[in-house]
Parts: C-alpha cells; structure tokens; sequence
C-alpha cells in the first residue's frame, strides 16, 4: 500500500494545478493517472482562458457574462470565485514560462469569444490547453511531486455508512497498467478527482478515448450525487468526419459560417442578430443543426466556416494549429477553402457535485475541472471558461485537502434542508442490474479504521479483475458502440421524449449485455482489453444518469432543448438536477441554485445574444 | 495468423426469446433484443463479405509481442484485413482491428489529434503518428511495429521511462531571478521571441525523434533530440535571463549532450509537429561557442 498526505486522481490541467496547490500548502501529494500527464486532454484545448487583467474590464462583468451564459443554473459563489481567481492563475502561468500570444508592447493578447462582453480570452495560438498542460507539468517536475504514470485507479475507499453524507474516503485503489498489480492508495487527508470529461459516452465528440468519466462514475457510486448531468455541451465547429475541434478562436477572430446556399444564416436566418457568430455555444450548435434539418446543410450534414478573409498572416499568428488540425483530419486548406464543420459532444456542463471549494458530501473526497460540477457552467459553459476553472478549483481543492482553512462554503452538497424530492416516474427499470459486475463496488467496507477500508476495497478490486480474466463471455467494444450510438442519435442537441425513454431501453439493454462482459487478453501486461472493459461500465452508469436528467427536466434551458417544451420555466426549473446511485437505485431529486453573490443578485433575464 | 473473420458472438437472443416475457416493457425490450441481434448479425456479414473483398479492405502486418502470454513470447507479425474508409488513418484501423477481430492488440491511443504524443509507431518503417498518417498515402501491405530503439513492452507498446529520463534531464521548467513587482503584472516578451520559441514549445514528448536518431541508438546517454529542444525552448525564452541561459548552456554542452549530434536530420524528418529539431541543436552549439569565447 502507497500512502501519501493528498491523492490526485488525473494529471491533465486540474489535477496538475490541483497537486501543485498541495504541495505548497506542505502536504506529501502524490498523483495516479492513467496516462502520462502530458497526455492528458488538456492538451486539446485550443481557444483560451478568459481572466479580467485589463483595466477597461472587471471579474464582475466576467460574472454576469457567466451566469447568463449558463442560462442562471450557475451557482453565483463558484461563479464569482472563478472570475475573482483567474486573473493571478493566469499572471501565474505567465511567470511559470506559459508562453502566451503577445501584444506589440510584449503583454498577453487577449481575444473577443462567444457571450463575452470583453475580448479577455488569453491565449497561446490555438493550442492554449497544450501550452498550459505542459507549462504545469514542467512546475511538477520542478517539485519532485510523485507521479504514478498508467496506473488506472479503479475505485474509491470509502466508509459504508448508511448516509453518503457521514461517509468518509480514505483511498484510492490503482491498477498498475504496465505490471497487472492492483495497490492501495491511502490518502491521510484526502482524495482530488481530477479525471475531466466523458465525452466517450457519445460517438462523434472532441474528446479523446481516454475520456470515460471514471472519476464521475467512482464517486457516484460511492454516494456522492452527480449534479445536472444532462447539460452537455455540443461545440458548433468540429470536423464532420472525425469530430476534431475547431477553436471558436476561429469565429473569435472573425470567422464565419455559411449554410449550402452562401447565406450567413446566424444573422439571415435570424438566431443571433446581435452576435451573430459569436452566439453563445448552445445558440450557435441548434443554429446549424436547423439549417442542416431545413435543407440547406452541406451533403444534408455540415455548414463551412470561413476564416479565408482574416489573411494568411493573421491566420499564421493566432490560428496555426488550425490550419494543420483541417488538414490533416478533414483535408480542407483553411487559406483556400471553406473548412467543414458541425456540432459535437465537447464539454459535460455536470459531474461530481461540490462546493466551491472542491468539497464533495464524503469526507476527505473532492473534485475539480470538468469531472466536477460547482456549478461554474450552469446549463451552457462559455467558451473560454473551461480552463480558468482547472486552475482556479485545481488550486482550491489543493489547498483545501492539504489542510488549509478556507472559511464557510456558501454551496452546499449533499441534502440540506432545501432538498427537494423528484417524482419523475421513468417507466424504465434503471440503475443496477441483478449480478452485473458484481465485484464492482458500490458503497463501501464495512471496517471503518482506513487501512481496513482501503485493504477491503483492493481485495474487491481483484477479485473484480481476477473474474473478468479468467470467465468467458462477450467483448466490452459492441457495448459500448452500442451506448456511443444510442446516445449520439438520440440524448443530442435535440431531444425528445419518445426518443430519450427509447435510449433508456437501449441502456437496459447494454446493462443486460455488460452482465456477461469478459477480457479475453489473458495478459498481465498493458492489458488495455481489460482497462477498456471497466471504462465501458463507468461509460454505462453516466449515460444512465444523464438521459434520466434530460428525461425529467422538461424546460429549454442552456444547451438542454426539449421538443414538447420550449420555454424556460424559472418558476419551476431554477434548481439543480441531482442523481444518487443509492446503492444501484438511483435516485433523482434537486436543489436551488445559488443565485445570490457577494454584493448583488443575478435576475434571470431573457437571454438573447 | 490469417484473416480473422468476426466470429458469431450473439447466441443467446433465441434462448431469451422462448422465456415468457414478464410484463409488456420486457416483452419491448426482448423484441428489441431480437431486433438488435438481427442488425448485429446482418452487420457481421456485411463486414465479413467486405473483408473478403480485397480492393476495400486494407491489409495491415502488425507486429505482436507478449512476454507473458504463450505464444506471443516469440515476436511474430500478424495479418488484418480491415474495410477501408475515405479518410481512415493507421490508428482508425488499428482500432477496428481490435474492437473487431482480437481485443489483444495492444497500443498507446487517446486524442485522435496529433496533440497527445501517444501513438508514435514504426509505420512501413518510418517515426509516425499513427493518428494522423492517412492509410491512403502507405503502400500495402502496412507494416505497423513499436518504435525502434526502445524495449517492447508490448504489441506496439514500448516503455518510455527513459525518454522521460532525458527530457527531465535539462531542468525542463521555467526559472527566473527577476519577477515584475506586481503580483498581477505579466513579464513583457517581444513578439519576436515568443515567435523564436514558438516551434519548440509544440513537441508533444511522442519519442518519434529519438527512436529515429542513430547517435541516441549508440549512446543511451545522449540527451536525444526532444531533450535538446526541451533546453532550447527555454535558453532561447529572453524571460528566463542571461545567468539562467548561462546555466541551460552548461548543461547541453556535457559530454552527451549538443555536441553528439551529427546532423543527419533524421529527427527533423520525422517529426510529426514539424519542429526544426536540427536546426534548433545546431543553434545551441553556436551558442555554446560563442559563450565560451566569452571567457577567453
């Protein structure tokens, strides 16, 4: 058994920040990933971090553009945390080497990007996330902090405790991807999870494979609710063929897109006659999808965005890796042609329910980056959000676990007395099924002493994969087609309620199948067969959990559209969306959102752009 | 080996199908189940009979290696017929060959994207990404092996730790004496120098380099390519200073460092972010010359 003060699960953006905090507040980190860090998806990130550093612009309007950006299912606390915080995260990364695009006077640029009132998006060309990945990771090595590289953590050691909220996590269990051996982590004074997205859920996203949202599916399991789960993001500009991200940089710099008969439909066909391009996300994603329904989409499926106007010089500068990613994955000469694009699964809004501060309902367990949900983003993230909440809730969990004392949280978690039953009646048996991967553990030990807890939570892990190696049965890879194809089909940009209880019955249906999954690699080295297999049962309970969310939130509200309901409902739908496992009978309810900031309350206006 | 054709793995639906159904929502999803078993059979044919097909389907030799498991001990090459498709890149069909004929094929993958350095192979012998090199540009058959010079772990797995070794042999992370006062005010760059270490910011450690440089073949302890870059990114930074820059010179200038490198270009060729790895050794060595006439 390992043991250290603070474990990091994740080493992409959050959890680098996350680690680094930990450390500088004295405690012994040590951060298990499945991947190198520099790995991580992170690095995929192209447009950039949105920071107030001008004078002309203030933390507060970075605020209100956020909380009407997520269309008021913000919660104002985390929110204003992140607008108050980004500023000295990003001067931060500056001084740790970031090599950030320049102004003529030698200090960062900053560009315009969708729902922002201010151009404060700051940016390294289009591959700000891989500058920004890279530049923490050299801090890491800088510090001697521990890295465990390719070892996949299975699960969490956590108490079993009737009450998730008098739960306490103790550890991590790890499987070491190079030898097949299964260890123990014990963490003395607390678990991160940093793992980031689960766009693997879908088919056509901008995620990478790695993308399966184990660090969401752990702590649901283990108790911790999983809060607004079905606000996904679909990024409008993602090449038709392969769903690799083209940077709203683009649009940012003056891109813009066309339907199949030359029109500018986001201002001709009337979805944004203020913004235009630069829309919101969610606005921008269903403006293309209409056009593509009503017959003007290219080959009945994708627009073109232009940035041919903006000059090669221009391009050169601020938008590079553009050129090479259109290139080389869709075949399209950005200084010549029009490039394909359409929406894609990109960003989950939900997760990890916390605080903001990090804290999860189980004592000694937090989250922070895209697997955790503060909630920062609400029903739609802006663009350029994503990274200042790595570095802003990386460092303040960091801190937090590490001991330090940061006050009162103003979110809640867990059931406080505003909790409100949902009466949602699915129609669908969800949730677990009889002797689907037993071993896989929900809950907890029975011992409460932490060695116990976490030795109990090992031995369940190997049995777990002792099982999955030497039974026969079927191959994890057309289970998890089967979900990816459901979901893209069906929980998309538009939803249904025919469609979406169709999808649970696919799910069931994957559940069923999952029940006879095996490995049959035999190895005991870098048996990916066998990590992929546990992926798809992680990928499995969050599709669950997110068309249950879309199932029973009937409103239009940020990037969830429902068919048979198209208006926000504030009189009903100000609250979150929140979903426990409930030991394999999930449970939805909700809570208010937190509307309230330091100084004002954010009316939920019309929000037009 | 030969062609692997799927094999049928869907018996169970008939044996459901005569169960009484519970309730109606069972006897929905049973019929569901038959449905989906009918499309999954249909969809396995369809494969089978395009694979057979030979002017669609690609034919890939894919070096196998397993210390553990019988059989694959002794490194072998095995044969997949994968349906080709306009666009599909070496890791696409080293995916479907996996998710479809054998779950055991092993090889590092995340991004898709040519941004997460994972999949660097030896592809019909040549360093590339194998996410972003087109099947449609390689000659058939398409040889994929594991990266040479460095041990196999696996398939196409190879351990990286002593890559990893030399890159953080160069103290590969910013360091300055001289920060601005405030704590929110930026260090000023010129344009001009972020754009002199914009290329060499943009290595993503794939080790495609490394493997294809001869010197680093010969000496282990050759800081390699990527780590001379990883030196020159920050000795060419103006933020870092000049005592700092002294200190980066020193270090590529030992015994295994910038002066090994014969210039074969070999690792410029293979890079897959097109950074001037060459160019950017050789810069240091003048560099280096002309700090130690400094000192005369």
């Amino acid at each position: 058994m390992y043991e250290h003060d603070v474990v990091v699960v994740g080493a992409g953006g959050a959890g680098l920040r996350a680690a680094i905090a930990a450390q500088e507040a004295g405690a012994d980190v040590a951060m298990v990933s499945k991947l190198h860090p520099v790995r991580s998806h992170t690095g995929a990130a192209e447009g950039g971090i949105n920071a107030a550093l001008r004078d002309a612009d203030s933390w507060q309007d970075h605020a209100y553009d956020t909380m009407k950006g997520s269309d008021y299912l913000g919660d104002a606390p985390a929110v204003e945390a992140l607008c108050q915080e980004s500023p000295e995260e990003v001067i931060r990364l500056e001084h740790w080497g970031m090599p950030f695009s320049r102004e003529d006077d030698g200090r960062v640029s900053q560009r315009p990007f969708g729902g922002l009132s201010f151009p404060r998006t700051t940016y390294a060309g289009a591959e700000t996330g891989h500058q920004m990945l890279h530049t923490m990771y050299e801090q890491v090595v800088k510090r001697g902090i521990t890295v465990y590289d390719e070892w996949h953590v299975m699960d969490l050691a956590v108490t079993d405790e009737d009450d998730p909220a008098e739960r306490t996590c103790h550890g991590v269990v790890a499987y070491d991807i190079q030898s097949g051996e299964i260890s123990g982590f014990r963490a003395e004074n607390g678990v991160i999870l940093a793992t980031g997205g689960m766009g693997q859920v879908f088919d056509h996203t901008t995620n990478a494979v790695a993308n399966t949202g184990d660090g969401v599916a752990m702590a649901y399991r283990a108790g911790v609710p999983m809060e607004d789960m079905e606000f996904i993001q679909f990024h409008p500009t993602t090449l038709p063929s392969t769903g690799v991200l083209i940077s709203e940089g683009v649009r940012g710099e003056g891109g813009i897109l066309y339907n199949e008969d030359g029109e500018r439909f986001m201002f001709e066909h009337g979805y944004a006659n203020n913004d235009g391009e630069l829309a919101s996300r969610d606005v921008v994603s269903r403006a293309e999808l209409t056009e593509v329904n009503e017959g003007r989409g290219i080959e009945d499926e994708y627009v073109h965005l232009d940035m041919r106007h903006l000059g090669e010089e221009r391009i050169l500068d601020r938008l590079e890796n553009i050129l090479h990613l259109a290139e080389d994955f869709e075949g399209a000469d950005g200084l010549t042609e029009p490039m394909p694009v359409k929406p894609g699964q990109h960003y989950a809004m939900g997760g990890i329910e916390t605080n903001e501060f990090g804290e999860t309902v189980i004592d000694g367990l937090y989250a922070a980056g895209e697997c955790a949900c503060a909630s920062v983003h609400g029903a739609n993230r802006l663009g350029g959000n994503a990274l200042p909440e790595l570095i802003v809730f990386g460092k303040r969990a960091g801190r937090h676990a590490a001991g330090e004392e940061m006050g009162e949280a103003e979110v809640t978690t867990g059931r406080s007395s505003d909790w409100e039953p949902a009466d949602y009646e699915f129609g669908v048996e969800v949730g677990e099924t009889d002797g689907s991967d037993p071993a896989a553990a929900d809950g907890g030990a029975v011992a409460t002493d932490a060695e116990s807890v976490v030795g109990g939570a090992v031995d369940r892990a190997q049995e777990r994969v002792d099982e999955l190696l030497s039974r026969k049965g079927r191959n994890h890879a057309e289970i998890r087609s089967a979900v990816q194809e459901t979901m893209t089909a069906n929980v998309n940009v538009f939803r249904e309620e025919g469609r979406l209880e169709e999808t649970l019955e696919d799910l069931r249906e994957a559940r069923e199948a999952y029940k006879d999954v095996a490995v049959s690699d035999p190895s005991r080295t870098f048996n990916t067969d066998l990590i992929h297999t546990i992926e798809t049962r992680n990928i499995l309970d969050l599709a669950e959990a997110l068309t249950m969310g879309a199932l029973a939130r009937e409103e239009f509200r940020g990037a969830h559209w429902r068919k048979e309901h198209q208006e926000r409902k504030d009189e009903e739908w100000l609250k979150h969306t929140l979903i426990s496992w409930n030991d394999g009978e999930p449970e939805l309810w909700y809570k208010p959102v937190v509307l309230e900031g330091e100084n004002k309350t954010y009316e939920p206006k019309s929000r037009s752009y | 080996m030969s062609t692997q054709i799927p094999k049928q793995t869907e018996e169970s639906s008939e044996t459901e199908a005569e169960t009484q159904p519970a309730s109606k929502g069972e006897e929905r999803r049973a019929e569901k189940r038959r449905r989906a078993a009918e499309r999954r059979e249909q969809r396995q044919e369809e494969e089978a009979e395009k694979a057979a097909a030979d002017e669609s389907t690609v034919e890939l030799k894919v070096f196998r290696y397993d210390p553990q498991v019988e059989g694959k001990q002794e490194p072998r090459f095995d044969t997949f017929h994968v349906p080709f498709t306009k666009g599909m890149t070496v890791l696409d069909a080293l995916m479907y060959a996996r998710d479809t004929y054998d779950s055991s094929l092993t090889f590092r993958h995340s991004c898709r994207q040519a941004v997460c350095g994972s999949d660097a192979m030896f592809v019909n012998g040549g360093q590339k990404l194998a996410c972003k090199t087109q099947i449609s540009d390689l000659d058939e058959p398409v040889r994929v092996e594991p990266l040479p010079h460095a041990e196999v772990t696996k398939d196409l797995v190879v351990d990286m730790e002593h890559f990893y070794d030399q890159m953080e042999a160069v103290e590969p992370y910013f360091q300055t004496n001289e920060y601005p006062d405030g704590e929110l005010e930026e260090q000023r760059q010129d344009r001009e120098n972020r754009e002199k270490i914009k290329m060499s910011t943009r290595c993503i450690w794939c080790g495609a380099c490394m493997s294809s440089c001869n010197i680093a073949a010969g000496d282990n302890e050759y800081l390699g390519p990527a780590a001379i870059n990883k030196a020159y990114r920050f000795a060419m930074d103006e933020r870092e200073g000049e005592d700092i820059k002294q200190k980066r010179l020193e270090i590529i200038e030992q015994e295994h460092g910038v002066w090994r490198c014969q210039t074969q270009f070999s690792c410029t060729e293979v890079c897959p972010k097109d950074i001037p790895l060459t160019e950017h050794i050789q810069e240091l060595k003048r560099e280096a010359v002309k700090n130690n006439l400094k000192f005369w």
